[in-house]
């Protein structure tokens, strides 16, 4: 069941002409930053993870207004619970979908922006496999965010105002992946949040 | 026990609104029950209720399994009619049953058409097919005639009076006759 409604709504973010958006965004702003910061290569490259990282939060967030809106706008949510399918089941599905919607460009993406903003090899390939641990978390975090704003007008700049502080302790050790444990503490923010995401967002699909 | 459905001392809130209290009633196999009343006075309620899509304020309800259509039709405007209907017959376990219902609407030619551009009307006929695909024993039906032609109506007579043959149930909200034989009737408001 959990994978036939994988399969389904990775169908429905192939389909859709938005499906991009996170990926250019992320890339854009890689490529926007050095303007913005002038030509100074060391400090660009001092930043460069910090940079990719706020830019992977926000491309986390792009698509939240579709993440579960449409789905209770067109009664597909009644659909599957009339069936007896579990809410958690159905977030959980939509993180996992998500997640491989937005992580896997993004981190494919990554050589490039990296290349834009002058990040060494030696911190690319930390800042990736910072950003695969943590980006479960932060599709996570955007599937509650979408479920808690489903049924309002406007409900992605809310949806933000959400996400933004809970996504902090992931940002704060994603960043500074290169320091001892940090990584771990990546890992460990990223579980909880994988793993309490599910109800929370289920709870709210529940609600009338 | 099977395929009867019993709802007792059923009562539903909607705001600070009691849409009603103390309802009681039986269906039993073969059986339909029609729900009138004006607009408001909670049918769609009583179906959501009986769908498990909300919670009652009290009362029990034993329902076997079932297939609910609302007002909505769950269908991506992107997605071909076909693929669509496919998806949840998939979940239903239902796959082989959906040409013949997908029939049973006259909806064969339409299987390859992008949802959006269908008709208010054919959407609603993809939706009653796949509550005649899912094979459940009790169908929920609210205004399953809206927007449909007399062919279509039609239609839908004769699979109900199908699944009824078959010891299916039917609970309908209706404004008006949609061509259930002899069916009870629960006036509410």
């Amino acid at each position: 069941m959990l994978f036939q409604l994988i399969r389904r709504d990775l169908a429905l973010i192939a389909r859709s002409p938005a499906v991009w958006m996170p990926v250019m965004f992320f890339v854009l702003v890689a490529a926007l930053f050095p303007f913005a910061v002038g030509p100074d290569a060391r400090l660009l490259a001092r930043i460069a993870p910090g940079i990719l990282w706020v830019s992977a939060l926000l491309a986390a967030l792009l698509p939240v207004e579709t993440l579960f809106a449409p789905d209770q706008e067109d009664g597909t949510l009644d659909q599957l619970a009339s069936r007896g399918i579990a809410m958690e089941m159905v977030a959980l599905a939509r993180i996992i979908a998500h997640w491989l919607g937005f992580a896997l460009p993004l981190l494919a993406a990554l050589p490039v922006a990296g290349l834009l903003v002058g990040l060494e090899a030696a911190a690319g390939w930390r800042l990736a496999l910072a950003l695969l641990i943590g980006t479960p978390a932060l599709a996570a975090l955007a599937v509650v965010a979408a479920a808690l704003t489903a049924g309002l007008r406007g409900g992605g700049a809310l949806a933000g105002l959400i996400v933004l502080p809970l996504a902090l302790p992931v940002l704060i050790f994603g960043v500074g992946a290169g320091l001892p444990g940090a990584l771990q503490l990546l890992g460990a923010a990223s579980l909880v949040a994988v793993a309490v995401a599910p109800f929370a967002a289920g709870a709210a699909l529940k609600g009338d | 026990m099977a395929n009867t459905l019993h709802v007792d001392n059923l009562a539903c809130q909607r705001g600070d609104r009691l849409l009603f209290e103390a309802l009681s009633f039986r269906v039993e196999a073969g059986g339909a029950l029609v729900l009138e009343g004006a607009n408001g006075t909670g049918k769609s309620s009583l179906l959501r209720l009986l769908a498990g899509l909300l919670a009652p304020l009290s009362g029990q309800i034993e329902a076997p399994p079932l297939a609910f259509m609302g007002h909505e039709t769950a269908l991506k405007p992107r997605g071909r009619l076909l693929e669509e209907l496919a998806h949840w017959a998939l979940l239903d376990e239902a796959r082989d049953r959906l040409a013949p219902a997908m029939a049973a609407m006259n909806l064969e030619a339409l299987a390859d058409v992008p949802c959006r551009h269908l008709s208010s009307g054919q959407r609603r006929r993809a939706g009653l097919a796949r509550v005649i695909a899912s094979g459940r024993a009790l169908w929920l039906l609210d205004e399953p005639t809206a927007g449909l032609d007399s062919a279509s109506v039609g239609l839908l007579a004769a699979a109900m009076a199908a699944h009824r043959a078959s010891g299916g149930l039917i609970v309908a909200a209706v404004h008006g006759d949609i061509g259930l034989d002899a069916p009870a009737r629960l006036r509410l408001g």
